[in-house]
C-alpha cells in the first residue's frame, strides 16, 4: 500500500495561561468590529511600546512555539542555532500564495538564506492576533490622519480584543505584509547585527548581513545567525527599523516558487476534508431547504436501519446522520423524510426579490447610504444633453469552493478539539465556544489546508462550527462532519442579488451626469470608488434583504458595481457615438494611474485593430482593494450561439507586485472566475427555497471555455501596495457583455449570459 | 463482502457494502486521500483516477465495479524512487495549483490524456480536461500539458507497461 497520507493523532496543547474570554462575533463585518473596538481603545489609549515588542504577547508566542536550540523574537518569526528561520502567517492561504509572498517580505529584509526559510500558519492562539490588519483597515474606517494619531500598542490591544486573524478584503500582502512582515525582518535582523557587533568587537556600520549571516569585512570574520539568535533574542526590537530600498530587494518582486505546490501535486497535501483520527466516525448533514424553516418532524428509523449508521442527531434546523463513514451517513440520510417549515419564507422567488427592489428604489424616502458630487437632477434634464436610463441585474451566487465544508471535532477531557480549515482560526474558537457552552481557552482549533473560499470561510457566517460543536458534545467518539454539494450549494451565503437602475446623460460627446440607484443588502459606498471625474454623480444605496444571507464573495460588493458602472459606461459611449476605450479615458483624471492601465491594456490587446468576422471586443476598468485592474476580452459566438471568450488581457497596478508569478495566477484566477459568473452562474429561489443543486446545474467555466491564455501585465508604479487575491475579477464581467454588445448589437442588462441567451 | 482489486500496484482487500463509491473507499478504507469529494455526482472530476487504464470519476463508480481491477491513483504516480511523473513535474514547473484541491483530479486527467494520444492538440485538450477548477488555473494548466507532453509521451512508453504488469 501507498504511504497513508493521514496526519499522525495530534493533539494540539491548549495555550497555557489562560486567556479572558471573548464575546463571539456577531455578524458585522471587520470594520464593523475594528470600528467598535478602535474607538473604545482610542478613547482610552495611551501606551507607547510597539506591537511587535509587546513583551506579554512576545513571551506567549515564545511558550508557543519555541523548542530546543529555537529562539523566537516576534509573534512572526523564529530562528534556531541551526540557521533555519520559521516565520509565522496570521493569514490562511487557501491558495492565493500569501504564505510564499509574506515569507519573501520578511526574509528579505531579515537578509536570510530563501532555502532556510519555512512559513507555518500562526497558532489559533491571541498572541499572534493580526494587528497590522487592524492598522490597515483602520485609515478605511476613521480616516488616515485620526488612524495616524493611534499608537501601535493599542491597535495590536485592539487586534487581540476583536480577535483579529481574518484573510479576506485581499489585506494579507498590502497590510500584514508592508507593515508587519517587512519591519519584523529588518528590527530582528538590526537585532542580530547588534549582537554580532559585541561579538565580533566591531561597530555597527562595518558589519553586513546576507545569506543568514553577519560579516565583519575589515576582519573578514563572521557569525551565522543560528550563532547569534539565542543572544539576539534577548534584546529589545527597533520600533523603527530601517527597512531596504527597493534597489536592495533580494527576494520581494522575484518570481519565487510556492512553497505549497509540491504537495499539491503529490495527493500528499491534507486538506480539513482528509483529516482522520483512530476511531473517527463520519457524519453528513440535511439543513432546512428554506433559510430560516426548521426540522417540524422526523423518524430515526428509516436511517439508523442502514448498514453502517450509528446515530442520528436533530438540530433546531437540521439532521445530522453520523455513520462509519461518509457513504453510510449519505444513504442513512437519503432514507430519511424529515419534514421542515419554511420560517414564513415561503413566498420569497428570485422574481419577487427583484420586483422588491424595484419597488424600494422607486418607493424609498431616501437611500440608506448615498456618495457622489455635482447637482446630478440638474444635469440629468439640462437642455441639450442626450438622457439614457438602463436596469441592471445580478444574481446571488455560489463560492463553489471546491472542498465542501468539512471539520472534525472531539471533546475529549474537558476540551473541544476542532481540526478543519477556516479563515479566521480566533473567531473559529470563540463562536465553537459559544455553540458547546464551554469557555474559549477549553476549544482548540487547528487549521488546516483549504480547498478554496472565496469569502465563504469566515467563520461569522460558517454555521459547522455550531454543527460539529453541538455535534461532537453528543458523542463519545471523534467525528467528522462533511456537507454535500447540495447541502453546501443550498445554504450559501451568496454574493447578494442585486439589482440598479443608472441613469446618465451625454453632451457634446461628454457625460455630463451619471447616477446609480443599487439596491442590495449591504453599501458599497466607502469600499468601491468611484473613479470618473464627472460634473455630477451620485451613487445610492437601498438596503434590502431577502430570507438569504449575504456574504462576501470574491471581490465583494466591486462585482455588482463594477459591472453596472462599466457597463452603463459602454452605454454611454454608444450613446455619444464614441469609442468605448477613448470614451473612458477622456472621463478619467488626466495623467492618473488609471489612465495609464487603460491605455497599456489597449495597447497590449491592439484595441482598434481590426477584428476577424464574428469577433467581439470589450473593455472595463475597475479599482478594489487599492489595486486598478483593466481587462479587455474578445468574444465570439459557438455555433449553439453560446458565448466563447478567445483571449483576455489584464494590466494591473498594484503599486509593487511582491512576487510577479503568484500575483499572475491571482489575477488571471480572478478573471476567469468573474468570467464563469458572468457566463452561467446563478443561484436561484422558488418558494423561498434554492433551485440548483450541484455543477450540473450550477456550471461553472471549464477549460475549453477559458481563454486559454490571459496576458497579464504589471505596472510597477510604487504606489501603496494594494491587494492581488480580488480585484482581477470586477472587470471580466462588463469586458464580456460589452465585447458581447460590440459583436451582436444586443446589450445584455441582466447576468447570468447563458441563461439570456436561451430566454 | 470481500472485494479485491489492486491500487498502485498493490493487492488490497476491502469488506464494505458493494454499491459504496469507489471514492470513499480509497480515502475511507485505504487512507488515500489525494483522491477528492467535490460533487458526488461525477460533474466536477476532482475525484478521477483510472480503472484498468481508464479515466473514471471515482465518486460514481461502486466498488464493485472494480473488484478484480487494477486501480491507479494521484499517489500511485510517483516512480518506485520517489520520482515525480512528468506531468507532475511539469505542474510544479508551470506553477499550476491555487488552492490545489481539484488538481489530483486534472493531474489524473492529464495523465491519461497523454497516455492515449501522446501529444494532444488544444483540442484535444479542450475535449479531454473537463474538470472544474475553481480558482481559474485553466491557462497553467494547457500549458503544463503541453510543457509535459513530448518528455511525458516517452516517459508514459517506458512506464505504463510496467506498472501495468505490477498490477
Amino acid at each position: 500500500m501507498a504511504d497513508n497520507p493521514q496526519p499522525e493523532l495530534d493533539y494540539p496543547q491548549t495555550p497555557a495561561a489562560p486567556e479572558r474570554s471573548e464575546t463571539p462575533p456577531s455578524r458585522k463585518g471587520i470594520k464593523r468590529r475594528l470600528f467598535l473596538a478602535g474607538t473604545a481603545l482610542v478613547a482610552g489609549g495611551g501606551v507607547f511600546a510597539l506591537w511587535w515588542a509587546d513583551s506579554s504577547a512576545r513571551s506567549k508566542a515564545k511558550a508557543l512555539v519555541e523548542g530546543k536550540g529555537e529562539h523566537a523574537f516576534a509573534a512572526w518569526v523564529k530562528i534556531a542555532e541551526d540557521d533555519s528561520v520559521t516565520i509565522y502567517s496570521p493569514h490562511i492561504d487557501f491558495g492565493q500564495g500569501s504564505h510564499t509572498a509574506l515569507g519573501q517580505m520578511l526574509a528579505d529584509e531579515l537578509d536570510a538564506a530563501w532555502d532556510k526559510v519555512t512559513v507555518e500558519q500562526a497558532p489559533a492562539d491571541l498572541a499572534f492576533a493580526n494587528a497590522a490588519l487592524a492598522k490597515g483597515f483602520l485609515p478605511l474606517m476613521v480616516g488616515e490622519t485620526v488612524a495616524g494619531l493611534i499608537p501601535d500598542a493599542v491597535i495590536g490591544m485592539m487586534a487581540r480584543a476583536m480577535p483579529l486573524q481574518i484573510t479576506g478584503g485581499s489585506s494579507a500582502i498590502r497590510f500584514t505584509g508592508e507593515v508587519a512582515m517587512r519591519k519584523t525582518g529588518a528590527a530582528v535582523r538590526a537585532a542580530l547585527v547588534a549582537e554580532a557587533a559585541e561579538r565580533l568587537g566591531g561597530p555597527e556600520r562595518e558589519l553586513a548581513t546576507g545569506d543568514s549571516r553577519v560579516t565583519h569585512a575589515p576582519s573578514g570574520r563572521s557569525l551565522r545567525y543560528g550563532e547569534l539568535a539565542a543572544g539576539a533574542a534577548q534584546r529589545p526590537l527597533s520600533s523603527d527599523p530601517v527597512l531596504k530600498t527597493r534597489a536592495q530587494w533580494k527576494l520581494i518582486g522575484k518570481p519565487i516558487p510556492r512553497r505549497d505546490i509540491p504537495a499539491k501535486v503529490d495527493g500528499s497535501a491534507v486538506y480539513g476534508i482528509d483529516f482522520t483520527l483512530p476511531g473517527m466516525r463520519v457524519a453528513t448533514i440535511a439543513m432546512a431547504p428554506v433559510r430560516g424553516g426548521k426540522l417540524k418532524s422526523l423518524d430515526e428509523a428509516p436511517a439508523l436501519a442502514v448498514k453502517g449508521v450509528e446515530t442520528v442527531v436533530r438540530l433546531d434546523d437540521a439532521v445530522i446522520v453520523v455513520g462509519k463513514g461518509y457513504w453510510q451517513a449519505r444513504k442513512g440520510l437519503e432514507a430519511l423524510a424529515p419534514t421542515w417549515s419554511d420560517g414564513g419564507h415561503g413566498a420569497i422567488s428570485t422574481a419577487a426579490i427583484y420586483a422588491a427592489q424595484a419597488r424600494l428604489r422607486q418607493s424609498a424616502q431616501k437611500p440608506d447610504n448615498e456618495s457622489g458630487s455635482g447637482d446630478v437632477e440638474a444635469a440629468l434634464s439640462a437642455a441639450g444633453a442626450r438622457r439614457i436610463e438602463a436596469e441592471y441585474r445580478v444574481p446571488f451566487l455560489h463560492h463553489a469552493m471546491m472542498e465542501p465544508f468539512a471539520l472534525t471535532g472531539h471533546f475529549k477531557d474537558g476540551k473541544l478539539h476542532l481540526w478543519g480549515g477556516l479563515q479566521d482560526p480566533l473567531s473559529t474558537r470563540t463562536r465553537a465556544a459559544k455553540a458547546a457552552g464551554l469557555a474559549v481557552e477549553d476549544v482548540v482549533f487547528t487549521p488546516m489546508i483549504m480547498g478554496g473560499g472565496f469569502g465563504r470561510r469566515f467563520p461569522d457566517l460558517v454555521e459547522i462550527i455550531d454543527q460539529v460543536a453541538v455535534l461532537a458534545m453528543q458523542v463519545p467518539y471523534p467525528v467528522k462532519l462533511i456537507w454535500s454539494r447540495e447541502e453546501e450549494l443550498r445554504h450559501g451565503t451568496y454574493r447578494p442579488q442585486s439589482s440598479a437602475l443608472l441613469t446618465g446623460a451625454v453632451k457634446d460627446g461628454r457625460i455630463t451626469a451619471m447616477r446609480i440607484d443599487y439596491v442590495q443588502s449591504g453599501s458599497a459606498e466607502g469600499e468601491v470608488p468611484f473613479i470618473y471625474d464627472l460634473p455630477a454623480v451620485s451613487r445610492r444605496h437601498f438596503a434590502y434583504r431577502s430570507n438569504q444571507i449575504d456574504g462576501p464573495w470574491r471581490s465583494v460588493n466591486a462585482t455588482q458595481l463594477g459591472f453596472y458602472t462599466e457597463s452603463f459606461i459602454d452605454e454611454l459611449a454608444a450613446a455619444a457615438g464614441e469609442d468605448p476605450y477613448r470614451f473612458r479615458r477622456k472621463h478619467l483624471p488626466e495623467g492618473s494611474r488609471h489612465v495609464k492601465v487603460l491605455d497599456e491594456v489597449a495597447r497590449r490587446a491592439s484595441w482598434g485593430t481590426p477584428l476577424p468576422a464574428g469577433v467581439g471586443r470589450g473593455i472595463a476598468i475597475v479599482e478594489s482593494f487599492g489595486t486598478i485592474v483593466a481587462e479587455v476580452v474578445e468574444a465570439a459566438l459557438k455555433e449553439d450561439g453560446t458565448p466563447k471568450v478567445l483571449r483576455a488581457w489584464a494590466v494591473v497596478d498594484c503599486g509593487t507586485t511582491i512576487n510577479p508569478l503568484n500575483a499572475e495566477a491571482q489575477i488571471m484566477g480572478g478573471l476567469i472566475m468573474g468570467l464563469s459568473s458572468a457566463m452561467g452562474e446563478q443561484v436561484t429561489l422558488e418558494k423561498g427555497a434554492v433551485v440548483e443543486s450541484n455543477f450540473t446545474d450550477y456550471p461553472i467555466l471549464k477549460l475549453a471555455d477559458a481563454p486559454p491564455v490571459v496576458d497579464v501585465h504589471f505596472i510597477d508604479s510604487g504606489a501603496k501596495t494594494g491587494g492581488i487575491g480580488e480585484p482581477g475579477l470586477p472587470p471580466a464581467s462588463p469586458a464580456l457583455v460589452n465585447a458581447l454588445a460590440a459583436l451582436t448589437g444586443k446589450r445584455i442588462r441582466t447576468l447570468p449570459v447563458l441563461a439570456q441567451a436561451k430566454a | 463482502m470481500a472485494i479485491a482489486f489492486t491500487v498502485n500496484g498493490q493487492p488490497v482487500s476491502v469488506t464494505v457494502e458493494e454499491d459504496t463509491p469507489l471514492l470513499w473507499v480509497l480515502r475511507e478504507e485505504l487512507g488515500l486521500t489525494g483522491t477528492k469529494f467535490g460533487c458526488g455526482v461525477a460533474a466536477c472530476g476532482a475525484c478521477s483516477v483510472q480503472v484498468d487504464g481508464a479515466l473514471v470519476r471515482s465518486c460514481s463508480l461502486p466498488v464493485g465495479e472494480a473488484a478484480g481491477k487494477a486501480v491507479r491513483t494521484i499517489e500511485g504516480l510517483k516512480a518506485a524512487d520517489g520520482t515525480l511523473h512528468k506531468v507532475q513535474q511539469a505542474w510544479i514547473a508551470a506553477q499550476v495549483p491555487q488552492c490545489g484541491y481539484c488538481q489530483s483530479g486534472q493531474i489524473m486527467a492529464a495523465v491519461a490524456l497523454i497516455e492515449q494520444v501522446g501529444t494532444p492538440s488544444d483540442a484535444e485538450i479542450d475535449a479531454a480536461m473537463t474538470n472544474i477548477c475553481r480558482c481559474g488555473t485553466y491557462p497553467r494548466i494547457r500549458a503544463a500539458i503541453r510543457a509535459a507532453t513530448g518528455a511525458a509521451a516517452a516517459a508514459t512508453a517506458a512506464s505504463v507497461p510496467a506498472e501495468q504488469g505490477d498490477a
